[in-house]
């Protein structure tokens, strides 16, 4: 009986049939050690697949389990445990059938168990149910896991740690409400003191979950600071762990993103430099936060915008900008760009430089890019080309930029080289005025209003001079032209 | 005649009505004349008396143009003195106070300074750990190669046979060949003498500790010399090693036992007492009043105290300590240890 089971437990059955049925009756064995293999047996299956699953649930086995959970050993308590979380963990409906039979009151029973293993188990099998949607987690909750949880955080056990963080991280995801009262629980303190920590499992786990407590309203995020997590959580930016990297950067982000007072407090942290490091130190996906934080931060005013620049952090994003084949990086990476170079001209003037704009044009004008690429850099271009006065970078736009940036471009020359006669020749001698003089527009648009401006800064010999078809016209005068014969 | 006379008549009548006229006229354009000096002096001075009034009327229109110009000209040169300090104040303000240019640059310089020591920290931390995780590596190998020394002690050269790390062909011996000197030999049973905690307990008190006292389990044997001489009974040393803690009645009892103690003979005193007063010694004993003592009961050196304040005869100086007698002592602990060592002293032969 007992080699049945445990060979049972490394099948990977290719037909489930009756399999159900075979371990129902060995859960209800006198011998211990039976029950305990069968449960296992019952976890693994039903962990593998999520048809064994339903299965699993169909067979009626979980009320047994459940009730049997409330009165035998601790290993028996582990591995009902186990079945309860690899069942719950593949869809909705069927956590929510583990809640509906009762599971979840058995649970919280054994989070107060004495052994850390069956805390373990249980807090895994909590934080997967809780982790689909928001009605579970309201059910979790409800049967009072968090304060029970935030003391499975306090044991000296690093798996445990581990797990309850994890757990309270997936229950505040859903909603505000849901985050409110992990926080009502004391959670904050305890898992910024654990950011400390050395091992980096729990590291990821702790600051993911923090991340889902702060992005909900600003006061959540106050409170999160407030646990004065600034400086350290700069520390967790430059671990060896990508993960530690991602969700410290997340952090981060969602801290930053509610008000400019945040935002502000983690530039005066010295935030900024340290998530610029950051972003030019990993790849991929892991960048995303950092660069959404980036752009967050000189969203809100001009002042942190200049901020971020004078970190160094337009050369970074733009190196993003070029380097990652994923397009949605890509187009946080505009985006960041846009709303850094969107407040004043030095601002656009620290982003031209740093020769961004091609490259964001190259993005907008090619076929591969994505519809929210193009929209984004489209946006970004806009908005830096308006405030952007530093003529060099805007006379490459003349020559391939489609009409509706031609129109903003040849508008910001308009705008500066009336005033500026340094401009007015480089504008000659570079080729500029000829551009213009090819571009075509219709009488009485913008653009026509834009070039006429243009020329009248000049005078009209040169105007003429290169203007299209001048030559021909000079030759047709030669032609027509009457020597004076004497 | 009558035509002469109405002819000289009619003569004289038109002479007449000639004079006649001739006088009227005269008389006529004399009084025009005369009217019209009349008039005219009535011109002139009514053209006086209006000049004089429009001068005054155009002198006080005047003086209103005057006043309201001076008025304008006074409020012109305040305005422009008002706009002047204004346009200072507004300047200072939007300079020091909206869009303070110095003091964003500061902030800035204050950023950058701020992200250059954060950067510098962050380095110096990534350098730390880069540091302690070679350590660890290193102590790591340092440990496995021990131990792979430790396994292959037997390689090591004797005089007469040099060992394989140490040819004689070359200059030094090989590193592994010192290693090995120094190596202990690892004994092949080194591996078992981990203790295996119990696992086969239920009850809660064996199952919160992992270092749970084993208290069934049979101990390792000792095998690595024999040791000399006769033994005790093997039940009987485990009956010694393993039994309860049976605290003395010493420690058994509360710190403050005797206090309780006390405490405790009070209330059944309580209980058993009728009367809750102290007993005096005599019926006076609670009046305060000071005691006029007989002349024959007082000496010399003031009034005796025997008769008023005690009864007894109490010689201080003989008395062995100045406490008075317990009541309630604390416990001694000569029979703790009865029946309960190895020797035979006090057991029934």
């Amino acid at each position: 009986m007992h080699s049945f089971t445990k060979d049972q437990s490394s099948w990977i059955p290719n037909g489930q049939a009756g399999v159900m049925s075979l371990l129902r009756p060995l859960l209800l064995d006198v011998v211990p050690t039976i029950q305990q293999t069968a449960a296992l047996a019952l976890g693994r299956l039903a962990n593998y697949n999520d048809d064994l699953a339903e299965a699993v649930v169909k067979g009626d086995i979980l009320p047994q389990l459940v009730y049997s959970l409330a009165e035998q050993n601790r290993f028996y308590k582990k591995a009902a445990a186990f079945v309860l979380r690899a069942v719950g963990k593949h869809s909705p409906q069927l956590a929510q059938a583990i809640v509906d039979c009762g599971a979840l009151d058995t649970l919280v029973i054994c989070l107060e168990d004495f052994d850390p293993g069956v805390k373990e188990a249980a807090a895994w099998a909590l934080g997967y149910i809780a982790r689909h949607n928001a009605e579970l987690s309201q059910a979790v909750v409800d049967a009072g896991a968090a304060p029970l949880l935030v003391l499975c955080i306090q044991e000296p056990e690093i798996a445990l740690k581990r797990i309850a963080a994890s757990a309270l991280s997936d229950i505040s995801k859903h909603s505000p409400e849901l985050a409110q009262t992990v926080v009502d629980a004391g959670a904050i303190a305890h898992l910024a003191q654990m950011i400390l920590n050395p091992d980096s499992k729990l590291k990821r786990q702790v600051l993911s979950a923090l991340s889902q407590i702060a992005k909900h309203s600003v006061d959540l995020a106050e409170m999160v600071v407030e646990a004065e997590i600034f400086p350290v959580v700069l520390t967790c930016l430059k671990d060896k762990d990508e993960y530690v990297k991602k969700n410290a950067s997340t952090l981060i982000r969602e801290i930053a993103k509610h008000t400019p007072e945040l935002s502000q407090l983690i530039v005066n942290a010295g935030g900024v430099a340290a998530m610029i490091d950051c972003i030019g130190s990993c790849k991929g996906n892991i960048r995303l936060p950092g660069i959404m934080m980036l752009g967050y931060v000189a969203a809100h005013s001009e002042n942190l915008a200049m901020a971020v620049i004078i970190s160094k952090g337009v050369p970074q994003l733009s190196i993003c900008l070029s380097e990652e084949p994923e397009d949605h990086i890509k187009a946080a990476a505009a985006w960041a760009i846009g709303q850094i170079g969107r407040h004043t001209p030095e601002h656009a003037r620290a982003v031209a430089v740093t020769n961004t704009l091609p490259v964001l044009l190259s993005l907008y004008m090619s076929t591969e890019s994505s519809e929210d690429l193009q929209v984004k850099s489209k946006k970004a271009i806009k908005n830096i080309l308006q405030k952007c006065t530093y003529l060099p970078a805007l006379e490459p736009f003349l020559y391939d930029a489609p009409p509706n940036i031609l129109k903003h471009v040849v508008g910001q020359f308009s705008k500066v080289l009336p005033h500026d006669s340094k401009a007015r020749r480089l504008f000659v001698t570079s080729g500029g005025l000829k551009k213009v003089q090819e571009i075509k527009a219709e009488p009485g648009s913008l653009l026509q209003e834009y070039i006429n401006s243009i020329n009248n800064c000049y005078p009209e010999e040169i105007v003429r001079y290169y203007s299209p078809g001048y030559s021909d016209t000079l030759l047709q005068r030669v032609d027509s032209y009457q020597p004076l014969t004497k | 005649m009558k035509c002469f006379k109405k002819f000289l008549f009619s003569v004289v009548d038109l002479f007449r009505k000639k004079e006649y006229d001739a006088a009227v006229k005269i008389q006529s354009w004399f009084r025009g004349c005369q009217v019209r000096a009349y008039i005219r002096n009535l011109h002139r001075i009514t053209t006086v008396i209006q000049k004089w009034w429009r001068s005054y009327l155009g002198r006080q229109e005047y003086r209103l143009i005057v006043k309201f110009a001076s008025c304008a000209m006074k409020m012109n040169f305040y305005n422009a003195m008002a706009v002047r300090i204004q346009r200072r104040w507004r300047g200072y303000r939007i300079r020091k106070y909206c869009f303070n240019y110095f003091y964003l640059k500061e902030y800035l310089r204050a950023v950058s300074e701020t992200n250059d020591a954060i950067r510098e920290a962050l380095e110096e931390f990534a350098e730390m750990k880069e540091r302690e995780e070679k350590k660890a590596d290193l102590e790591r190998e340092e440990k496995k190669r021990d131990y792979q020394a430790r396994k292959m002690h037997y390689l090591l050269s004797t005089k007469q046979i040099p060992g394989v790390y140490n040819s004689p062909f070359r200059k030094d011996p090989d590193p592994w060949e010192l290693r090995l000197q120094k190596a202990k030999p690892l004994t092949s049973q080194r591996s078992k003498a981990k203790p295996k905690p119990c696992i086969s307990l239920s009850d809660w008190l064996a199952c919160t500790s992992a270092r749970s006292f084993p208290q069934s389990e049979i101990l390792p044997p000792i095998d690595r010399k024999q040791c000399q001489g006769p033994f005790r009974d093997i039940t009987e040393v485990l009956e010694q090693r393993y039994k309860p803690l049976e605290p003395t009645l010493r420690v058994a009892e509360p710190i403050d036992e005797l206090k309780v103690a006390r405490g405790e003979f009070r209330r059944q005193e309580w209980m058993r007492n009728v009367n809750d007063n102290m007993f005096l010694p005599f019926s006076s004993y609670h009046k305060n009043k000071k005691y006029i003592p007989l002349m024959n009961s007082s000496s010399k050196y003031g009034p005796n105290s025997y008769g008023s304040q005690h009864f007894r005869d109490e010689n201080p100086k003989k008395w062995i300590c100045d406490k008075d007698f317990q009541t309630v002592l604390p416990s001694f602990d000569l029979f703790s240890k009865y029946g309960k060592l190895y020797s035979k002293a006090g057991q029934i032969i």
